[in-house]
């Protein structure tokens, strides 16, 4: 119980002092929205293509809303040292690390339905899963948060985390299906496309949405749940032996 | 005299903090400690105990291994040998169970600078499992004794200096801890600052914590701690209560010298001249010259004369902890000085 007030607390203050500041908040609204301008108009496909866009936009603006915040939250505190406050707390390490990421997957989800709510007002969403478009978002949302906080916890200074961020979200980007059909790619680079995680998310999405993924949905779970543990034991690994030496 | 006794009136602590570590287990107890950076060896089998309820002074230069030492006990750091139990605690077996019982004050003041005073304190009782009715009494109970209840509503980024290491002691004790780890928590600030935040270490230990204090600020210890660690190189080159360090400087008589203006070396002449005397250039034109007996000064004049020098002043000096500190670790007073030195510029 005790632990979870910790917990709560962690969250709450990320809350106040990161995620529920204004310039956040309309980072979060602008950035989905110039997305999903940007892809509309380069399709040049009308509001037709706005069922078929909407998938890699949701995908993307998780993508980079947990990267981005995530990255420069957890390397800030663990420059001014504060994170040190963190870790001298009496909680466990996961836990810990969870409360410092629920805020970024939040976030994110959040982020994803911006476009979401914008195409509710251009097309008819009615034959959208949202059962299974909730889950994807949400597998996004931890997957995208969690290697956010392994870029984090494997640099130094706060414009590292943003350079390194690059190194991994852009590949993703390009390689998730968004652009080119990754049934289309030479077989190395869908190879490549399969070892990213937003892939099946991505895919995921296009079942819930206009049911033209090419993996079973469980399949798309499982392999982003897997991600999820690996980059989350990735980071925990890599704070036990870089921030607690 | 006792030197808690120099203290002012004490300021009225906070109810309940928690003095369990008054049992006849030590409250500290470190055995052989080792840790390595790489080729630096930061601390080289360091053993020491600190008594329950006791004000432990962890005295060294910059770099002699304070902060490690600290990192280590309080779970930041790992050590590459040796055992530390807290409170009974086997630190390396149950890390947590051991911070649920310290508070920390680290050397810089790392709260949040976006969230206010009260917030900040709130926050971190939230991290020790305190209810919210329970941390956020605790925190407006703290601002007032602090002397900070006026800017409880202020961002802690828009504190000075001295307001953020007293809101920093503040937040490692809202839970009421047993063990206090203090470390440099007067580096860098103001004179007033300092004497105040030196009072408020004074009056938490009455109250019963047991506090573990690194500085590099002889007076500091010497005004504030009962036994003192003396760290060098990574290694505790002698421990002891203040009481037997300063018996050690007691029967020595030491008086100062200021010589019209030279640069010559007087000191081999005069040990020549006077072979049961020390003496120590401290500066320009400025001899320090000890004794085992009490010092007549009139030969010494007359020596100085002789070599056509003028004495502007002689002064006679007590024995310090410094004096002991410096005979213990063979540190030159002037390069504590420096250290003193650089410590004010940065404030």
């Amino acid at each position: 119980m005790k632990a979870w007030i910790a917990f709560w607390g962690i969250f709450y203050k990320d809350l106040r002092a990161y995620y529920l500041k204004p310039p956040n908040i309309s980072w979060g609204l602008i950035f989905p929205f110039a997305w999903g301008a940007m892809f509309l108009i380069r399709s040049g496909s009308g509001l037709h293509g706005v069922l078929s866009l909407l998938p890699g936009v949701m995908a993307v603006s998780v993508l980079f809303g947990t990267t981005s915040l995530l990255a420069v939250t957890i390397t800030f505190e663990k420059r001014a040292r504060s994170f040190d406050r963190l870790l001298l707390a009496p909680i466990s390490l996961h836990l810990l690390m969870l409360a410092k990421t629920i805020g970024a997957i939040l976030f994110g989800i959040a982020n994803a339905f911006v476009p979401a709510l914008i195409a509710l007002f251009l097309t008819d969403l009615s034959a959208i899963d949202w059962g299974t478009l909730l889950w994807s978002v949400v597998l996004i949302a931890i997957s995208s948060t969690f290697l956010g906080l392994f870029i984090a916890v494997s640099v130094r200074e706060v414009f590292e985390a943003q350079t390194f961020s690059n190194f991994f979200r852009f590949p993703m980007l390009f390689l998730c299906g968004l652009f080119f059909p990754i049934a289309k790619l030479p077989l190395w680079l869908r190879w490549a496309s399969y070892a990213r995680p937003l892939t099946y998310g991505v895919d995921a999405m296009h079942t819930a949405v206009t049911r033209t993924g090419r993996l079973p949905l469980p399949l798309d779970f499982a392999l982003l749940a897997a991600f999820c543990a690996l980059l989350f034991l990735g980071s925990l690994r890599s704070i036990k032996a870089r921030w607690i030496l | 005299m006792h030197p808690r006794s120099r203290q002012p009136a004490a300021v009225p602590m906070p109810r309940g903090f928690s003095a369990d570590a008054g049992g006849p287990e030590p409250a500290i107890e470190v055995r052989g400690l080792v840790k390595r950076f790489g080729p630096v060896q930061a601390l080289a089998g360091v053993d020491f105990t600190v008594r329950a309820g006791e004000l432990f002074g962890f005295l060294g230069p910059n770099g002699a291994g304070k902060t490690t030492t600290i990192n280590v006990l309080t779970g930041l750091a790992r050590p590459d040998s040796g055992t530390i139990r807290v409170a009974g605690i086997d630190c390396s077996a149950d890390p947590k169970a051991a911070q649920r019982l310290i508070g920390v004050v680290p050397d810089e003041s790392n709260l949040y600078p976006e969230l206010t005073g009260f917030e900040n304190l709130s926050f971190c009782g939230a991290l020790y499992g305190m209810r919210k009715r329970e941390r956020e009494a605790r925190a407006r109970e703290l601002l007032e004794t602090f002397g900070l209840a006026d800017a409880g509503d202020r961002r802690f980024g828009g504190y000075s200096k001295g307001m953020q290491r007293k809101l920093t002691i503040a937040a490692a004790i809202i839970h009421q801890p047993s063990i206090l780890f203090l470390d440099e928590p007067t580096t860098g600030i103001d004179v007033a600052s300092a004497r105040q935040i030196r009072q408020l270490i004074a009056d938490l230990h009455r109250s019963g914590a047991t506090i573990f204090l690194t500085t590099h600020y002889i007076e500091e210890a010497e005004r504030l701690c009962q036994r003192i660690a003396f760290i060098v190189a990574g290694r505790i080159v002698r421990t002891d209560s203040l009481a037997a360090l300063m018996q050690q400087a007691e029967g020595r008589h030491i008086v100062e010298f200021s010589l019209s203006a030279t640069d010559r070396d007087l000191c081999r002449p005069l040990t020549a001249a006077f072979p049961d005397l020390r003496c120590e250039s401290v500066g320009a034109g400025r001899l320090r010259v000890e004794s085992s007996r009490p010092l007549n000064i009139g030969p010494l004049v007359h020596f100085f004369e002789e070599h056509h020098l003028e004495v502007t002043e002689a002064r006679k000096v007590r024995p310090s902890l410094e004096e002991v500190f410096v005979r213990i670790t063979g540190l030159e007073t002037t390069a504590m000085q420096k250290e003193k030195e650089r410590a004010t510029a940065a404030q």
